[in-house]
Formats: structure tokens, C-alpha cells, sequence
């Protein structure tokens, strides 16, 4: 039987921009921010479209929380390959646990065999929703994976940890969470950008779903991080060697 | 208050960065216990409980822990969480693996990563690959948290023992297997403790010219890290990656060779105490955060290196 699978995609500020903190510390500049899917998910779309073109996949669906403008990433998804989206509208941002609660609703509606998602989006950098979204469901988890073998109902997975690789066997269904080297997203095609757009994109509110949405952490002050002094140009390896021997007393 | 660490180890060494989370802990709270699930673990127990200020060891010493995966141990530390006001581990791929797991069992929130303790409830955390720092205060009742261990000193190990506690629970999960282990071999010290740290980028060309880094590393004592265009390109393996979604260093010197100075590498690295940068490009970001720069070809500079660090 071939697998379904949901995807999430976060929309994130563009990994090239470099964020400027607001002026009343309450967050950083998102206005006028080119704004794109978080390059982990880019990578999970990828992987489930990979599996659909083997044929172990059927069909794919992408899931994206937050508001309206998600439906670009959303679109995004659907010119990878992926066959219907939903939105899950809100202009509020919330934690990883509500986010995870949230998937849960619609893994619950949809009765996938895998969540593929990134291992952590590049904005909030917490790492945290996979892991909590397989708690949720009672499900088992591989992490940060760069290498994804299923068969038989069965995951295998090689994972990205300090000190080198591990490989997992996990049934199915499961969450996976993608690292950087488990593929090479690919450039969609301007057919299949066209195309998407007739795909079908299911819209809700995440009011709809019966998920308490109460923070349960409170931002209190972004601030930018204390800058470094400026530091000077050294004329030779000599010098160098000197400086860290004699100054900083670091060789 | 009472603070829970969940120790990290290879069932023969307790890593370094479980003394970085004693000392993140012990700033939260006096009281500080630390877990050890392991296999055949005594050399870690021993090791954890000298630590200095821990009240006590709880241990489970099982064949199921061998390896912590997170189905058996997340459960397992929700059974010990009722007696705890807070839950640590540091932030390397164990603890983010398996903490979130934890929190959402809980049914709280996690804070990932913290580089500082305000109070009991209030942390910073870098967000936006280091570009902004959050300080969030946490509304939960138990408070699930990953440290960042390059931001604590390491607590020190006594010649006094804390008392060990035998844990008699154990939880075996029928959905995840361990199969094996391909680890990185390297005569270096390992990145999350060196004092030192010299890492290439592109500039250096190919893997074998990763060798000249090699032998300055090994006059200094230092880890050799590399940028994600280096690891991309097959120059070194992937967890000598540094930046915001590789490993996350602040030794007291770090050289950077041939690295442009991308934001995402330089996540991982600008909280050094001393950086140096060697690149031909005079006008390559990494510049801009370094102590102290070299504009020069690295294929020169580094034999030159090597051969005065040799003197």
C-alpha cells in the first residue's frame, strides 16, 4: 500500500536576509522581508515528492500555519509536487507545543503514514515540533535525518548526531525530521508552478480546532546581541602568532 | 525547587556537556539531581556523582538504555518529572531529540537552547541564527529546558560522592530500533570542549588539503571544524559542520580558513573569545567579526603556521 504523507511548511524570513531587531524590542523586522519556506521543509517536500516518483508514496499533503501569505509557501509546496494543501489561518504565532497540537488535529483528519518536516525552522531555531508531534500521537520519532529507506512498513533511517551517524529502525506511521543532507531540493518547473495554482488548498481557521491556544511562554524583550569590537588586520603569520601568544595569552 | 539533569554519555564517559547543564542548573536552583539512563554505566555514575553540588544520582541501568532513544527514555523521565520544578539537558542532538518529546508528554512548553538564567522562570535564547536574543518567561509549572554548553562553564568533578538512587522502571518501546553507529574517528579533541578550534571553509579546495588544517590542529591541541560549504562539497564530515543548524562553539580561539563568514556559519562560532580569520578575499564577511585578520592565500599561510607553531 502506498504511503500518505502531511508535510508541514513554516513560512520564515529568507535565510539570505539579515533580521534587525525592533526598535521597541518586541520582536525583529518582518515588514518588507522577503519571506520564504524554511529551507528544512523545502527539504522534506522534496523527500515526499522523491518517495511519490518510487511509487512507495501516493498522495502528499502540505500544511501551513499562520496567515494568509502562507498560501505562497503553500503554493510553493504544490509546484514541488505535493497534491493539495491547507492552511490553517491565524495572525498570531505560537509556540512549537500549540504548533504540534495543531498537525495533530490534522494528522488525526487525514490518517497519514508519515509526517516529513524540517528539523527545526530558521527563525525561532527551537528544534522542538517533530519531537512533540510524535509524543502527541503516541508515535515513534527520527530525528535530524539524512538518509531514508521505507519498506515493509518499516522506516529506516540514518541520523545526523554529534560525533558522527546513527541508524534507527522505526515502524510506520512515524514523524521524520529532515537534516541538511538528505537531499538537494530541487528548482520547480514553470508548468508545474503553473499547475499548482489548480491544485486544491483547503482553508480553516485554527480556531476550528478544538486545541487550547493559550502561550504558555511570554516574550518579554528581543534585544540584539552585544556586538563585537572591531578588530585589525594583520600583516603576517609572525604578527598573528605574537598577538595571540603575547595578548590574548590563547597559544 | 529541584532541578533534574538528564545526563549525556556513551556509557563508559559522561560528556562535558552535562557539566555545562550542571552549572546552568545550579544558577536556577541549590537543589540538583542528575539522571543517568544507561547500560553497563558505572564508570558514568561514578563520574556523575562526583560532581560538585549535586544532592544525588538517580540511575537506571538497563540493557533497554544501552542506547537512549527517545521512545524509552521520554516516557521513563515523565515518571521521575512530578518531583522536579525544572528538567535540563544540554543542547546537542540527545537533548533535542529527546527533551521536546518530554515536554510535550507533560503537556508543556520547552525553551531550547538557553545561553542565560535571569530567574527560576525567566531565560534568553538566541533566535534568528544568533541575530536576536529572546528573553521568554516560561508560564508552565515544570519548566522542560535545553542549555546551550558552550554559554556555562563546566562544573568540576569532587572527590566526594553524591548518593546514588537505583530506578527500578523501565520502559521498552516496540516502534524504534537501534541498528548501529558509524562515529567519526578523530585523534582531535571534539568540538563542543576544545579551547581551540581551527575550521576550513571552500577556500581550502578539497579534502585532502583539509590535512594542512590537520597538522596546526594537532600542534595546538585543537578540534577541526568546517563551514557547510566545506561539508557540502564533501570536504569534511557532517558533524564538524559549525553554523546555526551544525554545532554551536565558543572556544577561547577560533581560526577561520578560507570561510567567507556566511551568517549562518557565523552563528555558530561569533561567541569566541579570540577569532581569526585567513582568507585572500579582503572583502569577505568573516572580516568583519574577527579579532584579528590575515589577507592572504591559506595555501601559503598555513604551512607558515605550522612551521612557527612548530618552533
Amino acid at each position: 500500500m502506498p504511503l500518505k504523507i502531511v508535510v508541514p511548511v513554516k513560512q520564515v524570513v529568507d535565510y539570505q536576509v539579515k533580521v534587525r531587531v525592533k526598535k521597541d524590542g518586541s520582536g525583529v523586522e518582518t515588514q518588507d522581508v522577503k519571506l520564504s519556506m524554511n529551507p528544512f521543509d523545502e527539504i522534506a517536500v522534496e523527500e515526499a515528492v522523491q518517495l511519490k516518483e518510487r511509487g512507495i508514496a501516493d498522495e502528499i499533503i502540505a500544511v501551513s500555519i499562520g496567515p494568509s501569505s502562507c498560501e505562497q509557501v503553500l503554493l510553493n509546496a504544490l509546484a514541488f509536487g505535493a497534491d493539495r494543501g491547507i492552511l490553517l489561518q491565524t495572525a498570531l504565532s505560537f509556540e512549537p507545543l500549540i504548533i504540534a497540537k495543531l498537525l495533530q488535529q490534522i494528522v488525526v483528519k487525514e490518517n497519514p503514514d508519515l509526517v516529513l518536516m524540517g528539523k527545526q525552522a530558521i527563525d525561532d531555531d527551537c528544534s522542538q515540533t517533530g519531537q512533540m508531534l510524535a509524543a502527541l500521537l503516541n508515535w515513534p520519532q527520527a530525528t535530524f535525518v539524512s538518509k531514508l529507506v521505507v519498506e515493509d512498513k518499516k522506516a529506516t533511517v540514518t541520523r545526523e548526531i554529534d560525533g558522527g551517524l546513527e541508524t534507527l529502525m522505526v515502524t510506520i506511521p512515524a514523524v521524520i525530521t529532515t537534516d541538511l543532507r538528505l537531499n538537494q531540493p530541487r528548482y520547480p518547473s514553470l508548468p508545474n508552478i503553473m499547475k499548482a495554482k489548480s491544485k486544491p488548498l483547503e482553508k480553516w481557521r485554527v480556531e476550528d480546532f478544538k486545541v487550547d491556544l493559550a502561550p504558555r511562554q511570554q516574550v518579554l524583550k528581543v534585544t540584539a546581541p552585544p556586538k563585537r569590537a572591531k578588530g585589525i588586520k594583520v600583516n603576517s603569520v609572525n604578527e598573528l602568532i605574537k598577538l595571540l601568544h603575547e595578548t590574548d595569552k590563547v597559544i | 525547587m529541584r532541578v533534574l539533569v538528564v545526563a549525556e554519555h556513551d556509557n563508559h564517559n559522561l560528556k562535558a556537556e552535562t557539566l555545562a547543564t550542571v552549572t546552568a542548573a545550579l544558577q536556577v536552583a541549590s537543589a540538583v539531581d542528575v539522571v543517568v539512563l544507561g547500560a553497563d554505566c558505572a564508570t558514568v555514575v561514578d563520574a556523575a556523582a562526583k560532581i560538585d553540588s549535586i544532592s544525588e544520582v538517580l540511575l537506571v541501568d538497563n540493557p533497554v538504555y544501552q542506547h537512549p532513544l527517545a521512545e524509552n527514555c521520554a516516557p521513563l523521565l515523565v515518571t521521575l518529572a512530578g518531583s522536579y520544578s525544572h528538567l535540563l539537558a544540554s543542547s546537542s542532538t540527545f537533548g533535542k531529540n529527546l527533551m521536546p518529546r518530554v515536554a510535550a508528554l507533560l503537556d508543556v512548553s520547552q525553551l531550547s537552547d538557553i545561553v542565560e538564567i535571569i530567574s527560576e522562570n525567566t531565560f534568553v535564547r538566541p533566535i534568528y541564527a544568533g541575530n536576536a536574543l529572546a528573553t521568554l518567561k516560561a508560564l508552565d509549572p515544570i519548566k522542560v529546558i535545553t542549555v546551550r554548553a558552550s554559554a556555562f562553564a563546566l562544573a568540576v568533578l569532587t572527590n566526594a560522592a553524591a548518593p546514588v538512587r537505583k530506578i527500578e522502571c523501565v520502559i521498552d518501546n516496540s516502534q524504534s530500533v537501534f541498528i548501529r553507529h558509524e562515529l567519526t574517528q578523530s585523534s582531535h579533541p571534539q568540538l563542543g570542549t576544545a579551547r581551540i578550534i581551527i575550521s576550513g571553509g571552500r577556500g581550502l579546495q578539497s579534502a585532502e588539503n583539509f590535512t594542512l588544517l590537520e597538522k596546526i590542529a594537532s600542534r595546538l591541541n585543537a578540534a577541526v571544524g568546517a563551514s557547510r560549504a566545506a561539508v557540502d562539497a564533501g570536504f569534511a564530515p557532517n558533524d564538524s559542520q559549525i553554523g546555526q543548524t551544525g554545532k554551536i562553539v565558543a572556544p577561547d580561539l577560533y581560526i577561520a580558513v578560507g570561510i567567507s563568514g556566511a551568517i549562518q556559519h557565523v552563528a555558530g562560532m561569533k561567541d569566541s573569545k579570540v577569532i581569526v580569520a585567513i582568507n585572500n578575499d579582503a572583502d569577505a564577511p568573516i572580516f568583519d567579526i574577527a579579532d584579528y585578520g590575515l589577507v592572504a592565500d591559506l595555501f601559503t599561510v598555513l604551512p607558515e603556521l605550522e612551521r612557527a607553531l612548530a618552533e
